[in-house]
């Protein structure tokens, strides 16, 4: 659905996004994750015709960004950064002007707002002028908008940002409900986000890709993963530390907030040799859990530059 | 572009027209403006211009401040049509619709030409009072209308380049305000009387040629010239190429 191939844009010399080359396949729920500055805004603001890239191109579903934007912005439901939006128009009056923006006219302009307020729990506030809102309101008019004309493509620029635990549970349902027919591209640094609704994450860092894998295969990169953590009862701390680390398959033993934290050799699979030999030794062990990788562990290494370099 | 990709393309001047217009009604500012802009027109013609004391039914004395007034009131109307949209992020929102760079500016344009057009129609009990006073000739003063209206949009076509120069609407009034007065002073008599006395008829005339004054003059006495008409939709014509130039480098920034 999405093509990009060698996407480059500059700003006065310095370079935002470099040679940037992926496919999202229909109906695939794609993570943008990057540090800030890293280039998933101006990404975004190529794909959906905002601004010009300096090399490269891209298209959506078949249109190219660079020789047919305007078929390109008729495909994607786009929701900027922080959402902006006419302020001193009501929910409504600003829905209705973007249906009629989106080519819809009288009752299909009057039905596809109706379905978006309901869709995006407008209701309350329909009424209202957008400036008076809270920012959780804010950012689903920002949705609102984007979904109206029931767009092939989403893309979505920190579709979370600024909402309550609540409100960001409501936003990625509808975004996992969304991810069955649609295509969808959201920018997030919220780790937990990704593993909760994408299918597949992209990280990028200094305007290039150094991570594309699945949620789950990109935790498995991560120093940690595999980790069995041990808990054991203050007296017994020094005891089990050497007994862990003289377990076979085990490479280190080290202090984790509290507990024993055990690495294996690489390929190796401790979990059941630690279970039997605390049970063995009567090792008073208050909890016992698999570490499944941590995203945030990856995210630093492969983003930071030393690690880079 | 093939336009058949674009299925349900239709122009999008309209909806974009429409709302820009509403905007200026969404605010307590413009009813503001439009009181004032009118007392401020009917006073400069009784009080400054003497159209009362003047004995003639004409309209002259108001339309002759109406350059004037135009270089505080447009580009306070101008300034907010692409400054607010960079300010307040919009922009990205608007360009990311289907609409052309053009559609966008000309709609907004249009938007505020037809609210000044408002606001100078308001102007006509001034038109029913020299009628009840004297017999005027009315075709003058539709003719001065006619300029009038013309003006406005040169005026206007100046702050909507000011205004996409700029995140901030005071500096666009400004501007707005700046290049209108050296468009007003080139054509204004005092300044050319000044200026022939070190510059060459010649050189003065070409230079005055540039000034709303020099071109409102005739048509608001009644002579409709299409020189003069040609230079207003020029002046507006340029304005907005120069609006579209500007926002095309520096709408994302």
């Amino acid at each position: 659905m999405i093509e990009v191939t060698g996407l480059v844009k500059e700003f006065s010399g310095f370079r935002a996004v470099d040679g940037l080359s992926f496919t999202v396949p229909k109906g695939q729920i794609l993570g943008f994750l990057g540090p800030n500055g890293a280039g998933k805004s101006t990404t975004m603001k190529m794909l959906t015709g905002f601004i010009e890239p300096t090399a490269g191109t891209a298209t959506v579903g078949g249109a190219s960004i660079t020789k047919d934007s305007l078929a390109v912005r008729a495909r994607i439901g786009y929701l900027p950064e922080s959402a902006p939006s006419y302020g001193e128009m009501t929910v409504r009056e600003f829905l209705r002007f973007i249906a009629e923006m989106r080519g819809k006219r009288g009752k299909d302009r009057d039905a596809a707002t109706d379905r978006v307020v309901e869709l995006c729990a407008l209701g309350a506030a329909a009424f209202q002028p957008i400036e008076t809102l809270s920012k959780g309101y804010r950012q689903r008019v920002g949705f609102a908008q984007a979904l109206i004309h029931d767009p092939p493509v989403l893309i979505l620029d920190e579709p979370t940002d600024g909402l309550d635990p609540n409100q960001k549970f409501e936003v990625r349902k509808l975004i996992r409900s969304m991810g069955a027919e649609k295509t969808i591209v959201l920018s997030t640094h919220i780790l937990e986000e990704v593993e909760a609704i994408c299918e597949r994450a992209i990280i990028i860092a200094h305007g290039r890709i150094v991570a594309d894998a699945t949620p789950a295969d990109l935790m498995r990169r991560s120093a940690s993963f595999g980790a069995v953590n041990v808990r054991v009862a203050g007296a017994d701390v020094e005891r089990a530390r050497r007994l862990l680390a003289s377990t076979p398959g085990v490479e280190r033993v080290e202090d984790w907030e509290g507990s024993l934290r055990v690495f294996p050799r690489r390929g190796e699979s401790v979990a059941q040799r630690i279970s039997e030999l605390t049970r063995q030794q009567n090792l008073p062990v208050e909890q016992l859990s698999i570490e499944p990788g941590r995203l945030d562990e990856v995210f630093r290494q492969v983003t930071r530059p030393e690690v880079r370099s | 572009m093939k336009p058949t990709q674009v299925e349900s393309y239709r122009s999008l001047f309209f909806p974009l027209f429409k709302r820009e217009f509403l905007a200026y009604f969404r605010s307590p500012v413009a009813y503001v403006f439009i009181v004032i802009f009118l007392l401020a027109a009917g006073g400069c013609a009784f009080f400054i211009g003497g159209l009362y004391e003047g004995n003639q039914a004409s309209l002259d004395s108001f339309f002759a401040f109406l350059p004037w007034l135009y270089l505080i009131f447009v580009p306070a109307v101008g300034m907010r049509l692409w400054a607010e949209e960079r300010r307040s992020g919009t922009i990205e929102l608007l360009f990311t619709l289907p609409v052309t760079m053009v559609e966008a500016v000309l709609a907004k344009f249009m938007a505020g030409w037809a609210f000044l057009l408002v606001a100078l129609a308001l102007t006509f009990p001034l038109a029913l009072t020299v009628n009840y006073l004297g017999s005027p000739d009315n075709g003058v003063i539709l003719a001065g209308y006619l300029g009038s209206g013309l003006m406005a949009g040169a005026y206007l076509a100046v702050s909507c380049f000011t205004s996409s120069l700029t995140k901030n609407q005071v500096i666009a009034f400004i501007l707005g305000v700046i290049i209108c007065f050296l468009l007003v002073l080139v054509g204004w008599g005092l300044f050319t009387d000044v200026l022939s006395t070190v510059l060459p008829i010649a050189v003065v005339d070409a230079i005055a040629g540039f000034g709303f004054m020099t071109h409102f003059q005739g048509v608001s006495r009644g002579l409709i010239d299409t020189r003069d008409l040609i230079y207003f939709a020029s002046a507006i014509g340029v304005g907005l190429a120069l609006n579209t130039l500007t926002l095309t480098a520096k709408k994302a920034t």
